[in-house]
Formats: C-alpha cells, structure tokens, sequence
C-alpha cells in the first residue's frame, strides 16, 4: 500500500506544484462557464438580448403605412431603421441588417379594402439573411401583428377609413343584391361610419384589433420560486470539457513517461501493473474532483448555482464521471503510439464528445436523430446529470441512470487500456 | 551474484544483443564497453527487467524475476542513461518517493535519505528543487536514488554521460565507495577510461556480441601489438592511413586529425620503416612518440574500428 498512496501523492503533489498551470486550468472553465451561463440566460434566466436590426422602406407614405411604420419601432425586440431598397439589399447581404420591410405604393388603401372585401391583397416585399432564419420568423410574426393592428385601427376611426366606408355606401345603392342582403349590409357600412365618426371622443378599438388572449408564463425548474440559473448547465458544460481535456493531458504524460528514465526506474522497482496504472487512474480522478469542486463552489458563490436536487446524486455523478476521465487518460497512453499523433485524435475524440455531450450547446437544439445518437457519448450523461442534479432538481433515483452508464464506459475504458497498454518498452 | 546466460533480443530484423553471457561476482565491478548501439542498454534493460530477451535468461543470487513484484527484484538498483527524476520536486522528496516504491518509509526512510545524501555530497542542497541542479548533481542523485533500498547488485547505465570532469570524479569516488562495501556493479560505457579506472573486469561488446570479457590486464595479453606508435604530420590532407599497413611489422593505422598512430609488433624494427615511408612519400612530420596500448587499441585490435568513431 505504501508504493500506491506515494505515487498517488507525487502526482497531486506534481500538480499541485505547477500553481500557474492549477490557476489557468481553473480560470479557464470559470470564464468559459461565466460567458456561455450569460449567454444561455445567465442568472434567473435573464438576459439581456440584443435587437434585431430591420430596416424599412415606406413607398405608400400612408396614414397606415406611417402607424405601421410607428408599430414595428415601437417593438421592444426591433431595431427599426428606415431605408432606401437598394442601401437595405445591400445591408442585408452584408450581415447588418436581419432583415428589410418594403411597403409598397398603395398599401394602405388596398390593405384596408382586403379587409373587408374579396379583393387582390397588397404585397409587402420582404429581405432577409437566410443565417438569421429564427429572428426572420420573429419578425414576421411582429410584423403580422402590427399590420392587423395599425389597418384596423385606421378603418375604424381614420379619415381613409371614413372614405372607404363612404365609398363602399355608394357602391352599394348600385349594386345588383337581393333586397335583404342590401339592408344588412347597409346597416353594417352605417354602423360603422357612425362608429367611425365618434371614434373622436373614444378609446374603444382605439388601438386596432389585438390578439385576443395573453399568455402566463411559467418556468418549469425544480420548484416553485426556483428560478432557473443558466450558469448550472454553463458550469457542468464547461467542467465537463475541460477536465475530459485534463484527462488527455493524463494520457499524453503517460505516454512521454513510458519514453523516459522514469519510467525504467517504476519499472524496475517491484511494482504491479495494477498499483502502476490504478495509481495513476485514481490520482487523475482526484484531481478531476477537484477541478469539479471548484468549479460548481465558484458558481455558487458568484452566480447562486445550487444543487436543487440530491446532493448524493450530484456526488454520485461528479465521483463516477471523475472515474471515467481518468479510464479515458489511460485508453489514451494505451492506445498512443506517439505522442504528437496521440494529442491529434485525442484532442478530436475529446472534442467530439464534448460538443455531442451538449457541453457547448444543449442537446435539445440538435436535430432529433443527432439527439436519439447523443445518448452513446458518456459526455451527455454527466451533462444531463449534472443538470438534474442542479437546476431541475431532480431525486437521486434521476442519477441513477447518469451513473450507471459513466461506470460503464469507465469500466470499458479501464478494461481497453490495461489490455492494450505496452507496459515494456520494447512492446 | 549476477548471471547472464546466452541473452539474445531482437527489434525486427536487427539483432541488438546475441548470445550475450557473463557473470559479476559479489563486490565486483564489471564494465560493459562498446560503441553507441553495441547493445549495452539493452543488456542492462534485459537484466532490469524492462525488456524481455528472445533467448536466454538472467539469474540474480541464482533466481530468475518471475513477475513485476518478485521480491528478486530488491537486489537490483537501476541507474537509467536517462534522468530518472521529478524536476519540480526537491532532492529529498524525490528520494522520499522512490524511497516509497520499495515501501521504505517514515523514520527508515529518513534516515536512508541522510545517508544517501551524503554519500553523493548533496546533503546541503536536499530541499532544493532539482530544476535547480546542474547536470552533474541530476547525476548524482540519479545514483542516489538507486540506492535508497541497498541493493546488492548495482545497473549503471553510462551514469557520467553528459557532465563535467569535477562531477564525473565526484560520481567514481561515490561508485569506488559502493565497490568497497562489498556491492556488485555493472557499468557501461563508451568511456574506455572510465572502464579501466573503475571496472575489475571489462566486457568488450560489439553489434550485439560479447568480443572479449577479460580484466584489464588480461585484455592487453590479447593485443597482437606491444607499443603504439604517435606520429604528428605537418598535414594530413589527402593522407591514406591505408598505406602504412602493407609495411612489415604494422598491425593497424589510425589517423586522429593530424595524428597518426600505428600499432607495431617491433618498435625498433617497425619505426625506422613507417618514418622512412613517410619522408619518401612527402609527408613531413613534427613530432614521434610512442604510446602504451589502452583499451582504445584493444577496441581497434578486436575491430579494426575506433570505439568512439563506432
């Protein structure tokens, strides 16, 4: 036991040693954690997002068009800039604009008579940059919602309006209709030229036609008043990444171990290859753990991450995802040949897993067969797991799974790298 | 009591070692001489247990290594060629943990150190980090630390590459002591005077093969030649040594930059010749001296190659 405990002891003494690497391993993840918690909501899920930039071009110069115009810089998530159509082309294939709004010549009246009658319906041209396919949906949503309501409200108390209905009143005394059908629409276009007229004095539809229901909006997390914390999965992403990254580095130093004195003088001391490689392997999941402590004590500290759910679950994840960083390690010094060709594909491997794992961007904006595929990568249990554990608040029968699986790909790490180590030089 | 016994390793089709036997007996110091790639490491690696040999095998007091922990494995101490040591720990916690893989611990383990420390004269630089070292102090306590679990049988393998001449005089004091206390050591080199000033028996290796196993003594008694001939020319350029061997009583030439040494059964009838040779041919000397034959000469004698130009 005493040569196990001193190698392990020299390695966390090696490690401790090198304080500039210790404190830039660590600053790393907390700054990468720090952004991508802000990015992706930050603390109670707010965030300050930028506007989309749209730019227009008002061709009609009609009341409606001027209350569109008006509704659309009105909107909170709009950055509205008015335009002429060539400088919007141009804006929009440069990137510096989302998109470009084209009202066109007789917009307002066409609009306000499709409203009410079957009639060709005015075109507005829109541009936009097919890389901002979210926030052009987004805009045409607003954009649709603005147009109902600045038509509609100039219909039923503006002077456009007022003419329409005047003229619809004319038309209609010479219209070929059977009587019934003549009176009742008489009756309509007079209510509401009467409406129209009174509208001086009132509020009602002042505003145009709305949307006629409001949404309560409620967060899903591990409770009521528990808000969510964007900074828990920003945290877990980042300490997933980084200590896969310092597992690799354990793999690489083996490898550049097995080239030198050192190691000759391990293997000439009576050694096992358990306590050789166990040692190794425990000491890498130390230091895993206490990457991971650091990580998730800071983001409690700074930005209120809290383990919502069981605290034993948490440990479960952190102690069994640690395990296989360090199984990784060793399958990486096993399976090397040299090290510069090693640190190539070890570093695309930990890559791979670490953007499938869901450590940048959450699993759930993956396409669904990529999120169905996800679920062989080790990385996306400790992910999903760590988040459980932390914002969703989830019971210890929820880590279970997380567990399981990251001992499993532990085990048959472990297993690759003792069967395919070269423990002589000349192997 | 080291044995080896008809080791042969290949790496593919290159034969490094081939039939290699000898034996070191209890406090005898035996020097593995060869050119770089002649097999020496390998050797030391076979017998450490770092590589296993195609054929043959190694017995330490009589008892092959079985398995990684063989208890057989405590009577070896291994100095590797390469540094064997953690730069950013100090001299004593690198001693403290190899102290720890031969489960030598607490106050043993410190008292060891002490002595150990002071053995190799680095007692007041104990707590300094060995990236403070220079070469020759990485050296010694490289030696060191091979010896925190007193082995009986010593592997060093060119322990002195690389330093200066005050820490390689530093490094034979340290070995002379070891050899006094009764310890066995096995010492390899491309050094010839560090084999003659150290070792009581000298393995000539070359290509893989044992050429000579003798003591010093015993290894002149081979040469074919008695005195060495040291001729320095005016110039050598466009010398062919080559000639200088069809002369009677010449065994071999070697020409060192402008010296040129030839190695004669005769002095007396071989030198009146060579220099004759040399004025008719046009090549004018400055200096003649004549030189006794060292290991040097034994290397060339069994060759026909210079050790170092190996």
């Amino acid at each position: 036991m005493i040569p196990f405990l001193a190698l392990i002891r020299k390695d966390l003494k090696l490690f401790l040693r090198d304080r500039r690497a210790v404190v830039v391993g660590l600053l790393v993840p907390i700054v990468c954690g720090s952004f991508f918690g802000y990015l992706f909501g930050g603390h109670k899920g707010i965030v300050e997002t930028s506007k989309v930039p749209v730019l227009v071009m008002d061709q009609d110069e009609s009341e409606i068009s001027r209350a569109l115009v008006s509704e659309l810089a009105a909107e909170k998530n709009l950055a509205v800039q008015q335009s002429t159509l060539e400088a919007a082309r141009d804006a929009v294939r440069k990137g510096k604009a989302t998109a470009a709004i084209i009202i066109p010549k007789g917009f307002g009246a066409e609009a306000g008579r499709a409203l009410f009658r079957r009639t060709t319906k005015p075109e507005i041209g829109l541009l936009y940059d097919p890389s901002h396919n979210v926030e052009f949906s987004m805009v045409k949503g607003i954009l649709t919602g603005a147009v109902m309501q600045s038509v509609s409200r100039e219909m039923f108390r503006g002077r456009s309006g007022l003419e329409m209905v005047n003229q619809s009143l004319v038309q209609l005394e010479n219209a070929d209709l059977p009587p019934d059908d003549k009176t009742a629409l008489l009756h309509l276009l007079t209510g509401v030229k009467e409406w129209n007229e009174r509208q001086g004095n009132s509020t009602t539809l002042g505003g145009g036609l709305s949307t006629p229901y409001e949404t309560r909006d409620e967060a899903i997390t591990s409770g009521k008043n528990v808000e969510y914390n964007g900074y828990a999965h920003s945290f877990a992403g980042m300490g997933v990444q980084f200590i896969l990254f310092m597992g690799l580095d354990v793999g690489i130093t083996l490898l550049m171990l097995r080239q030198s004195g050192l190691w000759q003088r391990l293997r000439a001391a009576p050694l096992s290859r358990a306590t050789l490689l166990g040692s190794r392997a425990i000491s890498a999941a130390l230091i895993a753990g206490f990457i991971l402590f650091v990580l998730f004590a800071f983001a409690r500290l700074v930005f209120g991450v809290h383990i919502q759910g069981s605290f034993a679950g948490f440990l479960g994840i952190c102690a069994a995802f640690c395990l296989m960083t360090a199984a990784f390690g060793l399958m990486v010094a096993a399976l090397g040949e040299t090290v510069e060709a090693t640190r190539g594909y070890s570093i695309l491997a930990t890559l791979v897993m670490v953007m499938l794992g869901g450590a940048w961007v959450p699993t759930f904006v993956f396409p669904e067969w990529l999120q169905k595929l996800t679920v062989i990568i080790p990385t996306r249990w400790a992910i999903d797991g760590f988040d459980g554990m932390t914002w969703r608040g989830l019971g210890f029968s929820s880590a279970l799974a997380p567990i399981a699986v990251l001992l499993l790909f532990t085990l048959l790490f472990g297993t690759l790298a003792v069967m395919r180590f070269r423990w002589r030089t000349d192997e | 009591m080291l044995e080896v016994k008809g080791l042969t390793k290949r790496y593919g089709k290159l034969l490094a070692v081939e039939d290699v036997s000898f034996r070191a007996d209890h406090g005898e110091t035996v020097g593995l001489l060869g050119p770089n790639g002649a097999g020496k490491t390998t050797t030391v690696s076979i017998i450490a247990g770092l590589l296993s040999p195609d054929a043959g095998e190694v017995l330490i007091e009589g008892q092959r290594v079985e398995s990684d922990t063989d208890p057989v494995k405590l009577r070896i101490g291994l100095v590797p060629q390469d540094m064997a040591l953690y730069d950013q720990l100090s001299a004593r916690d690198n001693l403290t943990f190899f102290g720890a893989l031969y489960s030598i611990a607490g106050a043993p383990a410190r008292k060891i150190i002490t002595e150990v420390l002071d053995l190799v004269g680095l007692s007041d630089r104990a707590d300094d980090k060995v990236q403070t070292f220079s070469g020759g102090m990485k050296r010694r306590l490289n030696l060191a630390a091979a010896l925190l679990h007193d082995p009986q049988i010593l592997l060093l393998d060119e322990p002195t590459v690389g330093v200066d001449p005050q820490s390689r005089n530093a490094i034979f004091e340290n070995l002379e002591t070891l050899k006094r206390t009764g310890k066995t050591l096995l010492y390899t080199t491309h050094y010839m005077e560090e084999a003659e000033r150290l070792c009581d028996r000298i393995i000539i290796v070359d290509h893989g093969k044992v050429i000579a196993d003798d003591t010093l003594s015993g290894l002149h008694k081979l040469l074919p030649v008695t005195n060495v001939l040291a001729i320095g020319l005016d110039c050598a350029d466009g010398f062919n040594p080559d000639k200088i061997l069809a002369l009677p009583e010449v065994k071999f030439v070697q020409l060192e930059k402008t010296t040129l040494r030839v190695a004669v059964h005769d002095l007396s009838r071989g030198a009146p010749g060579i220099l004759r040779w040399l004025n008719e041919n046009g090549h004018p000397y400055n200096r003649v001296a004549s030189e006794q034959p060292d290991l040097e000469t034994v290397f060339l004698t069994l060759t026909g190659r210079s050790l170092r130009d190996s």
